[in-house]
């Protein structure tokens, strides 16, 4: 059927799809790159020209650079690390038969479905309220003082807001990998003398490796662009400004469109370097 | 070293009853093989001895110690999986040493170990590839291997051979009975192929929904079944069973004659019929031959010469002194 014809007229089907993707790619790139180059202030004279690499010294030179790539690789880590951890627990725990397993597992993965702003907000006035909120009360019922949250454990919290968000997501992966361990070989591992922990350790994790290199990967790649949970609760401010939103800030609150431009040029530049390390890794995982 | 005696055994899972109460020794050493149809039970007889599953009540004992309570790593038996159940991500090396490793043996006597069992199986050459890497035949034989160098009381074998090819099959088939003589441990083997059954036990177990129909040697099976269904299950091709004024003339409610105890003849025999279908084996004929009267179909075997084709019309005889007599209980009649 591939005739030259048919070849040809496919392509000319695919080609409004993916001149628009391309389109949707290639035109905020290089608009990006674009006003990089530019001394750029919307309110303040609007388009001053080209300053050449002037933008990228000053965005590196800034104070508030390092400490933001900093807490943005803090953030990522830290979430990681929980999300995998309470993940492969979770998933152990619903693969075991119970009462309710159906309602258990929508449960379980509802805080997906819930918008990153409002999750946020959720968290802050209903859970993080010094005054109002209910760790203010479970800490005064136990004779403590509350914490402000944002405020004293700023970065603790932004942290637990976005592993809430993404355990479910990890969770149902790890699930559905657990799910897909052929029950005899725990059973041949049981035989061969292999206590609960070395069936875990042996059998279980190794199999899980597929599984949790792909979740590190997909959630890297969206939590370095973390916001809404950051813009809704401390604003950038107590040390949880990471780069997405610094480059936020001189963008909008700076107005200074070539500054920022610059900045996402670094993001683009820092997120490559993760995945390329991350697909060394997962690579060697996926091989198998 | 590896008797294994199960009394008043049963297993229900919920309300279902998969086994009802069951007595059964397996001899040290002795070959030993459960075979039924699907669903008979046998799996499920192997996993309570195995210790996979628990007993509902009854009593299992291993060398003379009990082992009702005891779990899987301590009753020192050994199993081969229908899916040989490989650690993936581990070399062969490494899935033949996991069980020296569980137990804590140290290095060099593992290493020992597991270079004896190589060489037993022919698995020198593989010990660095993963199981993904090696065809069925081979991982087959690290699950052997996995399986050996416990130097377990007793193996434990379920289906071991179903997923491999015919050919292969013959040939692990005799690999799995020269270990067995080898070794001369115990092994208890599940299979639904009675050629297997037949051709490696020194002791064959027929299941039917969880009871055991008939224990005895491969040749007394054969032979002497105790009923219809152990004479339907056993022999290749299947016994004729004929019921109706025919087995009545033998004072008999069914009769069984196997189809190699029936002679062909184009001209003689009590017993005539028009031939369906005649499978030329080359060393054997089988002919299907309907229209006797005495059942839908009779099976025939003749020698490989014997040249009839479908429609031909033949007469058939029986062999008299080998003609098995049933009961209206289905109960042989001695």
């Amino acid at each position: 059927m591939a005739t030259q014809h048919s070849r040809t007229a496919a392509r000319l089907m695919l080609a409004p799809a993916v001149i628009l993707l391309l389109g949707w790619m290639l035109v905020p790139l290089t608009m990006t790159l674009l006003f990089s180059f530019k001394q750029y202030l919307p309110m303040r004279g609007g388009d001053l020209g080209w300053v050449g690499f002037d933008n990228y010294i000053r965005f590196v030179g800034s104070s508030a650079f390092w400490p933001s790539v900093v807490t943005t690789l803090v953030i990522v880590g830290s979430v990681l690390v929980i999300t995998i951890v309470l993940g492969v627990l979770l998933a152990l725990l619903l693969d075991q038969p119970m009462w309710g397993q159906g309602v258990v597992r929508i449960l379980v993965i509802a805080p997906f479905f819930v918008m990153p702003t409002v999750s946020a907000l959720v968290w802050k006035n209903m859970f993080m309220d010094p005054v109002n909120g209910l760790f203010a009360h479970l800490w005064k019922f136990f004779g403590a003082t509350p914490i402000s949250w944002l405020s004293e454990a700023s970065m603790t919290s932004i942290i637990m807001i976005v592993s809430w968000q993404w355990l479910p997501f990890a969770t149902l992966i790890l699930l559905t990998a657990i799910q897909s361990l052929d029950s005899e070989q725990l059973e041949a591992a049981e035989m061969d003398g292999a206590p609960p922990l070395s069936r875990f350790g042996h059998i279980i994790l190794p199999h899980l490796g597929r599984a949790i290199a792909i979740v590190v990967l997909i959630q890297t790649i969206f939590l370095l662009g973390v916001f809404a949970e950051i813009f809704v609760t401390t604003q950038g401010s107590f040390g949880t400004r990471t780069l997405t939103y610094l480059i936020f800030q001189r963008v909008l609150e700076s107005q200074n469109v070539g500054l920022g431009s610059a900045g996402g040029v670094y993001a683009i530049i820092l997120a490559n370097i993760l995945a390329i390390f991350l697909m060394r890794i997962v690579g060697k995982n996926l091989d198998r | 070293m590896g008797r294994i005696v199960l009394e008043q055994v049963t297993k229900s899972f919920g309300e279902v009853t998969v086994i009802p109460p069951l007595d059964l020794t397996i001899e040290d050493g002795e070959f030993t093989v459960f075979v039924g149809p699907s669903g008979c039970g046998k799996s499920t007889l192997l996993r309570l001895i195995a210790g996979l599953e628990d007993v509902s009540s009854g009593r299992i004992a291993i060398d003379g110690t009990e082992a009702t309570a005891l779990s899987p790593s301590k009753r020192r038996l050994a199993m081969v999986f229908q899916s040989y159940a490989l650690y993936p991500h581990m070399t062969v090396r490494k899935n033949i040493a996991f069980p020296l490793r569980m137990a804590g043996m140290d290095k060099a006597e593992q290493e020992r170990r597991v270079t004896q069992a190589a060489s037993v199986l022919n698995l020198t050459d593989y010990l660095e590839r993963r199981p993904g890497q090696l065809s069925g035949g081979q991982r087959q034989r690290v699950a052997i291997g996995r399986a050996i160098v416990r130097e377990p009381s007793a193996f434990l074998f379920d289906e071991p051979l179903s997923n491999l090819d015919a050919a292969l099959r013959v040939g692990m088939r005799l690999e799995i009975s020269e270990l067995h003589k080898r070794l001369a441990t115990t092994m208890i083997y599940v299979t639904h192929d009675q050629v297997e059954a037949m051709t490696m036990a020194d002791k064959i177990v027929v299941l039917r929904a969880g009871h055991i129909e008939q224990v005895g040697s491969p040749l007394d099976l054969y032979h002497n079944p105790r009923n219809v269904f152990v004479a339907g299950f056993i022999g290749s091709p299947t016994m004729n069973l004929i019921t109706g004024p025919e087995a009545a003339k033998h004072n008999a409610r069914t009769i069984g004659v196997r189809p190699e105890h029936i002679t062909v003849s184009a001209t003689e025999g009590p017993w005539s019929g028009t031939v369906a279908v005649s499978e030329h084996l080359g060393s054997d004929t089988f002919f299907h031959v309907h229209g006797t009267g005495l059942a839908d179909s009779i099976t025939v075997r003749a020698g490989g010469e014997v040249g009839f084709r479908h429609g031909d019309r033949i007469h058939l005889t029986p062999r008299a002194d080998v003609i098995h007599r049933f009961d209206d209980k289905g109960l042989r009649i001695a």
